[in-house]
C-alpha cells in the first residue's frame, strides 16, 4: 500500500519534471525573450546588457535549474502584457476559476446524477428520449457556440442574466469570491451550465449504464426477491454501487475542467486564469503561457495522484492486485 | 482489445459489405441513416463546392463590397444569388460556409490522419519492440492523457507563432492546426494498436511468419496492422468530431484560420459580432452548419462502435 | 466551533454590506483597452494616458473643447523666446497629504525625460529647469518652441517626496522585469485616486476630496472594467451592467440607440486612419518582386491612391461613420484642409499607372495589420485587399492584435512591414506632430524626426517647411506653410489617407457625459444624473 502511494508520488513528480522542461523551452527557446521586452529605441549595448542580466548567457542546464528553482517557489517572470509578475497575476485569477470550475462540477454532478438515474429506471419514457437527444447534441455543440446561445437569449432578450465578469466579489485576503453577493452568484449561471453541460452529459451516460450494469447483477435480484421496495433497492444498493465511479470520473475530469474553462472564460469574460492564458497566446505572451501550463499540470497531477490513492483506500481489490503486484 | 478473425479468404468488396453485420445494423438504424445522409450531403457539398457557390470567398477579387450585408433570400430586403445573406464583406454566406467547411474538413481529416499515422506507428513500435522504448512512449502517452486536447494545440500554436514570428499565412495556418491536432489526438490510436500488437504477437502465424524469416517490418504492418483496423476506425470517426470542434474552438478563440481563409469556426468568431445588430444570419447559419455536421459525424461514430463491437453495447 | 460561528457572522455582514445597492454615485466603465501601468511615464498610449489623467494633472490641461487650460501652473510667460516662467497654483496637496511645490515640477522634469521613460520628448534634454521659488519655475529653451506646452495636458507631474521615500525616482520603463513601487501604486493631485488595481480585471477610483479644482461630476467612484470582446461589451451596456464604454461597434450602434437604457454619443475623431507604404528599402519585403521596391515609384502610390474606392469602406464597411480625408490630419486640426481634395477613385487609371510603371500584371505583397485597435481595422484592411486584386496586385493580410502588430512595424521591430495600416493622433493637436513624426525623413539615427514614418518617405524639401513650421509664431503664415507642405506630400503620395473615423461611446441614459474630440474618457467631465 505504502509502497504503492510512494511509486505513484514519484511518479507524479517525474511527471512535473517533464512538464518542466516543455515549459523552460517554450519560456527560453520561443521567441526571442529581450526582443519581447525591450522598447523602443534599445540600443544593441542595451539589449547585451539585459540578455546578461537575465542569465541568458549561461549554460542551459544551469538557467534550467534556476527557471525550475524559481518556478518551485512560484517565480515564473514578468508578463510581457501586463509588466507585472506572472505568479501575482496568476494569484489574483485563480479563484475565478477554480470557483467556475468547482460549480459546474457541482452542477453537472447533481444534475448528471438524477438524469442519469432517471433514465435508467425510466428506459422507455418520452422524457428519457428527449435526455438522451439533448445529451448527444449537448456534446456535439462546441462549448463556444453554446455560450453564445445562452448570452443572446438570458442577457440580451430576456435580460435575466448579466453577460460578463463576476459580479461583485468579496475578498478573504488574496481570495476573491462571488459565491457571497448576488450579482456574483447571477454570474456564476450561464458560465457553470456552459462548463458544466459536456461533464453532465458524461456523467448522466455513465450513472445510466451503471445502475443498468447494476440492476442486472444478482445480488440486486437476491433483494427483490427477498421482497425489499424498489425504492431501497434503488437508492439504497444500486445507487450506492454506482456512485463509486462517477465520482472518480468527476474527480479525474475536475483537471479538463480547468482547461475547458479556458473557452467558457473567454466567451463570458470571466476574469480567470483561462481568459489570461487565451490573451497571453494571443499576444505570444510566453511566461504566462509557460507559467500556466505548470500551474494547470501541478493541479491535474496533484488530482490524479489523490484520486488514485483514494481508489485504492476505497477498493480493496484494488488494493489486493496491487499487493500481488508488489 | 478487440478479437477480430484473422482475414477471410477475400472475396468482393461490396458482395461482403452487403452481406456484412454491419450493413444490417446499418440499414435497422433510421437515426443513423439520416445522419449518413447529412454527413454525405455536407461531404459531397464540401468536396464540390466550386460547382454550387455564386463566388468563390477565398479569392478577394470576387467579393463586392457592394453586396454587404445582405439578408437571407427569403427576407424582405434579399437579393439574388445570396441565399443565406451576405456578410460585412460581401461574402456570400452560402459560398463561405462550404469553403468553411472544407477548410475545417480539412483540418480535421488531415489532423485525424496525422494523428492516427503518429499513433499507430508508435503504438506499433511500443507493442512489438517493447522494454524500454515501450515504456517511455507509453509514459509519454499517459502523461498526455491527463492534458485536453485544446490546451495541448493551443499551446503548440502559440510556440509555433512565437517561434516563426507570428507573420504566418493562410496555408502555414492550416499545417499548424494539422500538426497541433495530430500531436494532441494520437495517445489513443498508439494505446489500442499496442494493445492488439501485444495480444497478436504471441499468436501463431505471426510465430509462424517469424519462423519463415519475414522481417519485423512487413509482419506489422502486413498482418498485424490490418487487424487493428476495426478499433482504429471508430477512434477516427469520434475524432473527427472532435477534431472538427477543436478547430472550430481554436479558430473561435483567434488562432485559428485568418478571416481572409475563414474555416466554419472563424465564420462564427466573426459572425458573433454581428449578433446584436440584428445581422444574425452570419453568425446562425455557420453555427448550424458546424453543428449538424458534428453531431452526425457523432452518430455515425456512436452507431460503428457498437456495430463493430456487440459486446460495448 | 466559535470561531465558526465568528466567521459566520462576517460573512453575514459582508452579504449584508454587498447586498445594498450600489452607490448611485458610482461609474461602471468598460473599455476596449487596459491600463497598463500606474506608472505615468511607462507607456504613451491613450487609454493608459487617459486613465492615468483621472490620477495626475499636468501643469496644462485641456478642457472638455480641447482647449489648453491653466492646470497646475496658474499661469504662464515667455518673458524671452527661450524662457518660459510658470506660476504654480498654491495650496495644491498630492493625494497622500505632500503639498505641491516647484521641486515636484523639477523633479518630474528629470524623470520624464530620464533613461526609461516614454515621454521623453516632453521635456528636450537641453532644456534647463530652474526653480526660482516655491511657486514658480522657469523652463529655459536652447531654441524657441512655440507649441512647448501643447502636449503637456498629458506630462503628469509627481510628487517628488513620494517618489523618493518609495525608491522610484527612476522612471518604469516598459521592459521592466520587476514591476516598481509606481507602476502599481499612483498618487497625484488630480480628481480621483486609485484604490485598487488589478491588471485585467478591474481597477477601482475614488473621489478626491481634496482636490482643488471644483468638480463639475459628481461621482463618488469608478469602476473600471476592460473587456476586449465587442459583442460582450455591448450586452454588458444593453443588460445595464456597465453606465459607459468605448468603442461601440458601428454595427450595434442602432440597436443600442434602439435600447431603453443607452444611447450611443458619436462625433468626429481626430485620428486620421491611413495607409503607408515602404519607400526606403531597395528590395519589398514579401514580395514576388525581386531586386527592386515598386513603392519607390511614385506611379505605383498613386495607383495603389487610385484604387481605393473610399466612399464604398465609408458607406459599407464604416456604416456612414466616417469623414474621407485627403490630409494627413484631422480638418479640426488644421484650418486650411478645405483646400485638399482626395484624387478621384479610378481603378482603370490606377491600372494604367501600373502598366507604365512597368507592373502590368500587378505584383504579390504583404500587408500588416492591427485587428483590435481602431475602428473595423481589420474589415477595412480586407476591403483593401479587394479592391487592390482588382487592379492586379495580389495583397497576403496579415492582421494581429495591436501588440503584435506595434511591435512588429515600429522602430523596435525594425519598421518590419512592406505596406500597413495605422491611425495617429497628433497628441499636441497640430500639424507639426504629423509633419515631423510620422512623415519627416527618418535618415538622422540621432534626431526623432521620423519615428513613426514606417513607410520611411523622404523630402527634404518637405522637412525644411516642417522646420519653418515650428518656429514660426504668426498662425496664418504657419498655416500656409504646412499647406505647402501636405501639397508636396499629397504630390509625392506620400501616404494614402482613409479617413477619421468617429467615435462611438455607448453611455447609460442616466448620464450627462462630455465627449472629448480625442476620445479620451475623462470622467471628471462627466455630470451623472440621479
Amino acid at each position: 500500500m505504502l509502497a504503492f502511494i510512494l511509486r505513484r508520488a514519484l511518479q507524479s513528480v517525474g511527471v512535473m519534471l517533464a512538464v518542466g522542461v516543455i515549459s523552460f523551452a517554450m519560456f527560453r527557446f520561443a521567441g526571442d525573450p529581450v526582443n519581447q521586452m525591450v522598447a523602443l529605441d534599445t540600443s544593441e549595448a542595451q539589449r547585451a546588457e539585459i540578455r546578461a542580466s537575465l542569465g541568458l548567457n549561461d549554460p542551459v542546464p544551469l538557467q534550467f535549474a534556476r527557471y525550475f528553482i524559481d518556478a518551485a517557489q512560484f517565480k515564473f517572470g514578468v508578463s510581457y502584457q501586463f509588466r507585472q509578475p506572472v505568479s501575482m497575476l496568476l494569484k489574483e485569477r485563480m479563484p475565478a476559476t477554480l470557483e467556475l470550475a468547482t460549480c459546474a462540477t457541482v452542477l453537472a454532478m447533481g444534475f448528471g446524477i438524477l438524469l442519469g438515474i432517471y433514465s435508467a429506471l425510466r428506459r422507455d419514457s418520452f422524457l428519457t428520449k428527449v435526455l438522451q437527444a439533448v445529451s448527444l447534441i449537448g456534446i456535439s455543440l462546441p462549448t463556444f457556440l453554446i455560450g453564445i446561445l445562452l448570452i443572446y437569449l438570458f442577457s440580451v432578450i430576456l435580460g435575466w442574466l448579466p453577460s460578463f465578469g463576476r459580479g461583485e466579489v468579496v475578498k478573504f485576503g488574496w481570495w476573491s469570491t462571488g459565491l457571497l453577493t448576488v450579482s456574483g452568484l447571477k454570474a456564476l449561471i450561464m458560465p457553470s451550465i456552459t462548463l458544466g453541460l459536456f461533464q453532465m452529459t458524461l456523467i448522466m451516460r455513465l450513472v445510466r449504464a451503471e445502475m443498468l450494469e447494476v440492476l442486472r447483477t444478482d445480488y440486486i435480484r437476491f433483494a427483490r426477491a427477498r421482497g425489499l421496495t424498489t425504492r431501497a433497492i434503488h437508492f439504497g444498493h444500486a445507487l450506492k454501487n454506482t456512485l463509486v465511479p462517477v465520482i472518480t470520473v468527476a474527480g479525474l475530469q475536475f483537471g479538463s475542467v480547468i482547461a475547458f474553462a479556458i473557452i467558457t472564460e473567454t466567451v463570458f469574460q470571466w476574469p480567470g486564469m483561462g481568459l489570461l492564458f487565451v490573451q497571453a497566446v494571443q499576444n505570444v505572451d510566453i511566461p504566462i503561457m509557460a507559467a500556466y501550463l505548470l500551474v494547470v499540470s501541478l493541479i491535474f497531477v496533484t488530482i490524479n495522484l489523490i484520486v488514485d490513492i483514494l481508489y485504492t483506500v476505497v477498493d480493496p481489490r484494488l488494493r489486493a492486485t496491487v499487493g500481488r503486484a508488489a | 482489445m478487440t478479437d477480430l478473425p484473422a482475414p477471410a479468404p477475400r472475396q468482393s468488396l461490396i458482395a461482403r459489405a452487403i452481406d456484412s453485420d454491419i450493413f444490417y445494423s446499418f440499414r435497422r438504424s433510421k437515426l443513423t441513416m439520416v445522419a449518413a445522409a447529412i454527413v454525405a450531403v455536407l461531404l459531397l457539398l464540401a468536396l464540390f463546392a466550386p460547382l454550387f457557390v455564386v463566388q468563390d470567398p477565398f479569392d478577394p477579387r470576387q467579393l463586392e463590397l457592394i453586396n454587404s450585408r445582405i439578408s437571407p433570400l427569403w427576407t424582405a430586403d434579399g437579393q439574388r444569388p445570396f441565399l443565406l445573406g451576405t456578410d460585412e464583406q460581401g461574402r456570400d454566406i452560402f459560398s463561405a460556409i462550404l469553403y468553411g467547411m472544407r477548410v475545417s474538413l480539412a483540418v480535421g481529416a488531415l489532423g485525424v490522419a496525422f494523428a492516427a499515422v503518429l499513433g499507430i506507428g508508435l503504438g506499433l513500435i511500443a507493442g512489438y519492440v517493447g522494454g524500454a522504448v515501450d515504456t517511455l512512449i507509453m509514459r509519454i502517452a499517459d502523461v498526455q492523457l491527463t492534458f485536453p486536447a485544446i490546451l495541448i494545440a493551443l499551446l503548440i500554436d502559440g510556440v509555433v507563432k512565437s517561434a516563426l514570428g507570428n507573420h504566418l499565412d493562410a496555408s502555414t495556418t492550416l499545417l499548424v492546426l494539422v500538426v497541433a491536432i495530430g500531436l494532441s489526438f494520437w495517445v489513443q490510436y498508439a494505446r489500442t494498436v499496442r494493445g492488439s500488437v501485444m495480444v497478436e504477437k504471441n499468436r501463431d502465424y505471426v510465430a509462424a511468419a517469424q519462423l519463415i524469416g519475414l522481417p519485423a517490418r512487413v509482419i506489422m504492418l502486413r498482418h498485424v496492422l490490418p487487424n487493428t483496423m476495426g478499433p482504429i476506425l471508430v477512434i477516427a470517426t469520434i475524432n473527427l468530431a472532435l477534431a472538427i470542434i477543436t478547430e472550430a474552438t481554436l479558430s473561435f478563440l483567434g488562432s485559428g484560420m485568418p478571416d481572409a481563409m475563414p474555416s466554419l469556426g472563424t465564420l462564427i468568431r466573426i459572425g458573433n459580432n454581428y449578433l446584436f445588430s440584428g445581422e444574425w444570419w452570419v453568425v446562425a447559419f455557420p453555427g448550424i452548419a458546424l453543428a449538424s455536421l458534428i453531431l452526425s459525424i457523432n452518430l455515425l461514430g456512436d452507431w460503428l462502435r457498437d456495430a463493430l463491437n456487440p459486446k460495448l453495447r | 466551533m466559535s470561531i465558526r460561528l465568528s466567521s459566520l457572522a462576517a460573512v453575514a455582514s459582508l452579504i449584508a454590506a454587498a447586498l445594498t445597492p450600489a452607490s448611485a454615485q458610482t461609474l461602471r466603465y468598460a473599455n476596449q483597452g487596459d491600463l497598463k501601468s500606474l506608472d505615468p511615464y511607462t507607456l504613451r498610449e491613450s487609454t493608459t494616458i487617459a486613465h492615468h489623467g483621472q490620477v495626475y494633472e499636468g501643469l496644462v490641461a485641456r478642457d472638455k473643447n480641447l482647449q489648453t487650460v491653466p492646470g497646475l501652473a496658474e499661469s504662464w510667460e515667455t518673458p524671452e523666446p527661450t524662457r518660459w516662467r510658470f506660476h504654480l497654483r498654491k495650496n495644491v496637496k498630492f493625494q497622500n497629504g505632500d503639498p505641491f511645490t516647484a521641486d515636484d515640477v523639477v523633479f518630474s522634469a528629470d524623470r520624464v525625460r530620464a533613461k526609461g521613460s516614454d515621454f521623453a520628448t516632453m521635456v528636450a534634454n537641453d532644456t534647463k529647469v530652474i526653480k526660482i521659488d516655491d511657486y514658480t519655475v522657469d523652463f529655459v529653451l536652447t531654441a524657441p518652441n512655440p507649441i512647448l506646452i501643447s502636449q503637456w495636458d498629458v506630462w503628469y507631474i509627481m510628487d517628488k517626496k513620494w517618489a523618493e521615500e518609495n525608491n522610484a525616482v527612476a522612471p518604469t520603463p516598459a521592459a521592466a522585469t520587476t514591476p516598481s513601487f509606481a507602476s502599481l501604486h499612483a498618487n497625484g493631485t488630480g480628481a480621483f485616486s486609485i484604490e485598487s488595481h488589478q491588471p485585467g480585471v478591474k481597477t477601482v477610483f475614488k473621489v478626491n476630496p481634496n482636490w482643488w479644482r471644483k468638480p463639475e461630476h459628481n461621482l463618488k467612484e469608478i469602476i473600471f472594467t476592460p473587456i476586449a470582446s465587442d459583442a460582450t461589451r455591448v450586452a454588458a451596456l444593453l443588460s445595464g451592467e456597465i453606465d459607459i464604454m468605448e468603442p461601440v461597434p458601428i454595427q450595434d450602434i442602432s440597436r443600442v440607440n434602439s435600447s431603453p437604457n443607452a444611447t450611443v454619443m458619436s462625433g468626429p475623431e481626430l485620428r486620421t486612419i491611413f495607409l503607408g507604404m515602404d519607400q526606403t528599402r531597395d528590395e519589398l519585403l514579401n514580395s514576388n518582386i525581386k531586386g527592386k521596391n515598386p513603392f519607390k515609384d511614385i506611379r505605383v502610390r498613386e495607383a495603389f491612391y487610385k484604387a481605393i474606392d473610399i466612399e464604398l469602406i465609408k458607406t459599407r464597411v464604416m456604416r456612414g461613420l466616417s469623414t474621407p480625408s485627403a490630409l494627413m490630419i484631422a480638418p479640426q486640426l488644421f484650418k486650411l484642409s478645405g483646400d485638399f481634395t482626395r484624387p478621384k477613385y479610378d481603378p482603370d487609371g490606377a491600372k494604367k499607372l501600373l502598366t507604365e510603371a512597368g507592373y502590368p500584371d500587378g505584383f504579390e505583397l504583404s500587408m500588416d495589420c492591427p485587428n483590435d485597435r481602431y475602428v473595423n481595422d481589420a474589415a477595412i484592411c480586407q476591403a483593401v485587399v479587394g479592391m487592390l486584386a482588382r487592379i492586379g496586385v495580389k495583397v497576403n493580410l496579415i492582421a494581429q492584435p495591436k501588440a503584435l502588430y506595434f511591435a512588429k512595424i515600429f522602430k523596435s521591430g525594425g519598421y518590419n512591414t512592406p505596406f500597413y495600416l495605422l491611425g495617429w493622433t497628433p497628441s499636441t493637436a497640430d500639424s507639426h506632430n504629423v509633419l515631423y513624426d510620422i512623415m519627416g525623413c527618418r535618415d538622422n539615427p540621432n534626431s526623432s524626426r521620423g519615428l513613426t514614418n514606417i513607410g520611411g518617405y523622404c523630402n527634404k524639401e518637405f522637412d525644411a517647411l516642417a522646420d519653418k513650421v515650428l518656429q514660426e509664431t504668426d498662425n496664418t503664415k504657419r498655416d500656409l506653410l504646412i499647406k505647402a507642405a501636405f501639397e508636396i506630400s499629397n504630390k509625392d503620395f506620400a501616404y494614402i489617407p482613409l479617413h477619421q473615423q468617429a467615435l462611438a461611446w455607448g453611455v447609460s441614459k442616466k448620464l450627462k457625459v462630455a465627449q472629448r474630440a480625442d476620445n479620451q474618457v475623462l470622467p471628471y467631465w462627466f455630470v451623472k444624473q440621479d
